[in-house]
């Protein structure tokens, strides 16, 4: 098996490890769009410090971590407009749909939620789409 | 006691992104390029995930968070407008440049200002999205 895989796997299992502590700790759904948009809109701002606290966690572990593996390559472009219009589909897209690929895609189809299924279909499809759409139609990414 | 919890859930969550490969947006473009040289990393993170995460879910069975109140309902199996409308933009956003919220937060640290550049306009897509969701959600009554 290709290495990347069995990297994949394993950091599946660190991330779904993350959920479990979430949930079965404070009750709650790991998703990072809802945890984020809940402090930009002000619906979660009762629980802000969790929210914040939590993302603290997501940023610094790997800043951590690649102090002592060089896992730092992104490949993320420098184009601005990619960039600009990447980031607001992501949030308004990810705030309309209640959730991204922890909340629906993780969380929601580990208990087999039909709106967590529902919404990955469609991302991943609407995500091949444009991707075939914008590399092999157009041949702008 | 919600804080550190948080804070382990956002360390395994961050760790856990950046050991799979999610950080690099090659690999997300990758899976999404179906007609390309795709690559199934993702389906093994998302595999990987989902098994801690749906142990976590029986666990919760007829039990209560470690803090206390109760662990959140299934939701209503609707599916609405938002749902697949926020699902789509979602999934066009995450293949432009090859990063959901997660993973934007874990490579923050090192991607560059490519990364702030996208994660701003994120946090400005998710402040304009009550408004779209609220258009979308008249529409479905």
């Amino acid at each position: 098996m290709h290495i990347d895989y069995i990297y994949g796997l394993i950091g599946g299992l660190l991330i779904g490890t993350g959920g479990a502590i979430y949930l079965i700790g404070n009750g709650r759904i790991m998703g990072a769009s809802g945890i984020i948009g809940g402090l930009v809109d002000k619906s979660g701002w009762s629980t802000a410090a969790e929210r914040i606290i939590f993302l603290a966690g997501v940023f610094l572990m790997p800043l951590i971590v690649i102090q002592f593996w060089e896992r730092t390559e992104t490949n993320i472009t420098n184009n601005v407009v990619q960039l600009i219009a990447a980031g607001l589909l992501v949030g308004v897209g990810t705030r309309i749909a209640n959730g991204c690929t922890s909340g629906h895609g993780v969380c929601g189809i580990s208990r087999l939620s039909l709106r967590g299924i529902v919404a990955t279909v469609f991302y991943i499809g609407a995500g091949g789409l444009t991707m075939a759409t914008l590399r092999h139609v157009l041949g702008l990414i | 006691m919600r804080n550190i919890i948080a804070f382990v859930a956002g360390l395994f969550f961050g760790g856990g992104l950046l050991v799979s490969g999610m950080t690099n947006t090659a690999k997300v473009q990758g899976w999404l390029d179906v007609f390309g040289a795709w690559d199934p990393t993702l389906a093994f993170v998302m595999g990987g995930a989902m098994i801690p995460m749906a142990l976590a879910w029986a666990y919760t069975k007829g039990r209560t968070p470690v803090v206390g109140g109760s662990f959140p309902a299934k939701p209503d199996p609707k599916l609405g407008r938002n749902l697949v409308v926020g699902s789509v933009l979602f999934g066009a956003g995450w293949a432009t440049a090859g990063l959901c919220p997660g993973p934007a937060i874990a490579s923050l640290s090192f991607g560059g200002m490519s990364l702030w550049i996208f994660f701003a306009a994120m946090l400005g897509g998710m402040l304009i999205a009550p408004v779209f969701k609220a258009q979308l959600e008249k529409m479905d009554r």
